[in-house]
């Protein structure tokens, strides 16, 4: 009796997480799917069949550009989001020799994290705008002449507002990896005659790979859908997918927004598994 | 000198991360006079205690109880269902993979996936959208990952023994949980409650669609930022954000304190 118990139990405590899910993200996600192949008539969905949506995604240049628009963002994001990451995980880990110190900065390294992102975006406004601090301090200096105007508003403010938000998902799975290198593998190298260039080459940067996938997925995922910064920081004339998504549920086109997002999320789902193919990232957890 | 540069490269990377917001917090503390950008014009309160009057787009206070009663709610429900699920992860049982899996997708999928699909599910199913409801749905998906992941580590900290200890002692499943269980998990609880909850008050993209008629707050600043010109958006940012970071500094604190 009491072993059938202790089978039956882990179950039974799994099911309230199991149930949230299929709820909350299973059955949503399988009715976007179903409503991408519905028609809309211009006020309202009806249930269809069809492939419309889908064609109308791939036919428009303006989606497509869409598209392409996102990879860019991705690709810039992520590539700034690692250039930060490994230095500073490595500072943490390895050129602070007190832990506590070293929680404390890596703590107040993920302040940030957890507070509004539509209020970190608004911050930078008085930094980067046509007056702003940035513009006032190259007029004073003399570096040029009128106000810089590609700051704020543009691509390379949604790029630098992206980093700034999700730099945080790179540096915590690069540090987690780094801290758990065994710091012996260095000494020997190091007895041995390795320079440190080489260390980093051939030991820490292999090792430092699990967690690099962890971050890249993070990063790559939340660029792909972002669509806050694309709106605040780009000012209207810049596309994402994301935002592409938003404005077609905002004129209630339902059926074409789904079949965008079927799309927004297979290809996500190829970067994940293409990135699971080459580091197993289950040690980690 | 390869520790000084990076220690320079930290603290550049610091003054990024955290001065906007010190922007923000300064441009907050003007007078009457004071406008959108740098330099302070005045030094004064004014903006700050603007914020709890009635603005022309609707009511602060209002939409600040919404996210507080909602952040409430998700934290309560996301640690019930973290404290069980990281216990039956503790076996291994058939469908544990599969259930880990999907608590890893419901962290990586486009948040505006999440809004859309829980808003088509409610079209289609013609129940009216509210924050207490699709809005909660939304919230969890991204809370319960986090407060399972952290349950998860402390569960694997945790030593089996005391439980065995204590049903050697005649004490049944219930009442271990009761006696020796939970009070040795609560100061992790306590953690993840607070962290839970500033992740709900702060989340926007996937409530963005599905909180109904009534705002929460972070959609009540977003619609403010095309309506407000004047440093009222800045001291309300400024207000939230010292209420986020108390909790957070609390829940931290939590952690250190608590689990010596």
């Amino acid at each position: 009796m009491y072993k059938a118990w202790k089978t039956f139990q882990p179950y039974l405590l799994a099911t309230p997480q199991t149930l949230i899910f299929l709820m909350f993200l299973v059955f949503p996600i399988t009715m976007i799917f179903i409503v991408s192949f519905w028609e809309f008539n211009g006020y309202a969905m009806t249930p269809a069949f069809s492939f419309a949506n889908y064609v109308n995604v791939f036919s428009s240049k303006v989606s497509l550009s869409t598209y392409l628009n996102t990879f860019k963002y991705v690709v810039l994001v992520w590539s700034a989001c690692v250039a930060i990451a490994l230095p500073i995980a490595y500072y943490l880990a390895f050129c602070i020799e007190r832990d506590s110190v070293r929680i404390l900065l890596f703590l107040i390294c993920t302040i940030p994290f957890w507070t509004s992102n539509i209020i970190r975006m608004i911050s930078w406004i008085p930094l980067l705008g046509r007056g702003g601090l940035v513009n006032q301090a190259l007029l004073t200096v003399g570096l040029v002449q009128e106000p810089v105007e590609w700051l704020l508003y543009s691509d390379f403010a949604i790029v630098l507002g992206m980093v700034h938000l999700f730099n945080f998902f790179m540096i915590a799975p690069v540090f987690n990896s780094m801290m758990r290198i065994d710091r012996s593998l260095i000494t020997a190298a190091r007895d041995m005659g390795a320079s440190g260039f080489e260390v980093l080459k051939e030991i820490i940067l292999p090792l430092t790979a699990p967690g690099l996938a962890i971050g890249t997925i993070f990063v790559v995922t939340l660029t792909m859908g972002e669509y806050v910064t694309v709106r605040l920081m780009g000012g209207g004339q810049s596309a994402s997918v994301g935002k592409l998504i938003s404005t077609q549920i905002g004129s209630l086109q339902y059926p074409l927004a789904a079949a965008n997002a079927v799309i927004l999320l297979l290809i996500t789902l190829v970067l994940v598994a293409g990135i699971l193919r080459v580091v197993d990232i289950r040690k980690e957890l | 000198m390869a520790k000084r540069i990076l220690t320079v490269f930290f603290g550049l990377f610091l003054l990024f991360l955290y001065g906007p917001m010190f922007g923000i917090f300064i441009l907050s503390l003007q007078g009457p006079d004071g406008a959108l950008t740098f330099p302070v014009r005045s030094f004064g309160f004014y903006w700050l205690g603007n914020v709890f009057q009635e603005q022309r787009v609707g009511s602060f206070v209002e939409s600040f109880q919404r996210s507080f009663w909602l952040g409430l709610l998700v934290v309560a429900i996301a640690l019930f269902i973290s404290v069980l699920g990281s216990m039956a992860f503790r076996t291994k049982f058939k469908g544990s993979r599969a259930l880990f899996y999907l608590t890893i997708s419901s962290l990586v999928v486009p948040g505006v996936l999440i809004s859309l699909g829980i808003g088509i599910t409610f079209q289609v199913l013609k129940i009216q959208t509210n924050w207490f409801s699709s809005g909660l749905g939304a919230h969890l998906t991204w809370t319960v990952p986090f407060a399972f992941l952290i349950m998860l580590g402390v569960f694997n900290r945790f030593n089996p023994f005391y439980e065995e200890a204590a049903r050697d002692l005649g004490a049944n499943d219930i009442a271990t949980f009761k006696e020796v269980v939970f009070p040795l998990i609560a100061p992790s609880l306590i953690g993840v409650a607070l962290l839970g909850f500033t992740l709900s008050y702060d989340e926007f993209i996937r409530t963005s669609l599905v909180s109904g008629q009534y705002n929460t707050l972070p959609l009540e600043i977003f619609g403010m930022t095309t309506n407000v010109t004047s440093p009222a958006l800045y001291a309300l940012g400024t207000l939230t954000t010292l209420f986020s970071v108390t909790l957070i500094a609390l829940g931290f604190g939590a952690y250190r304190w608590l689990s010596r």
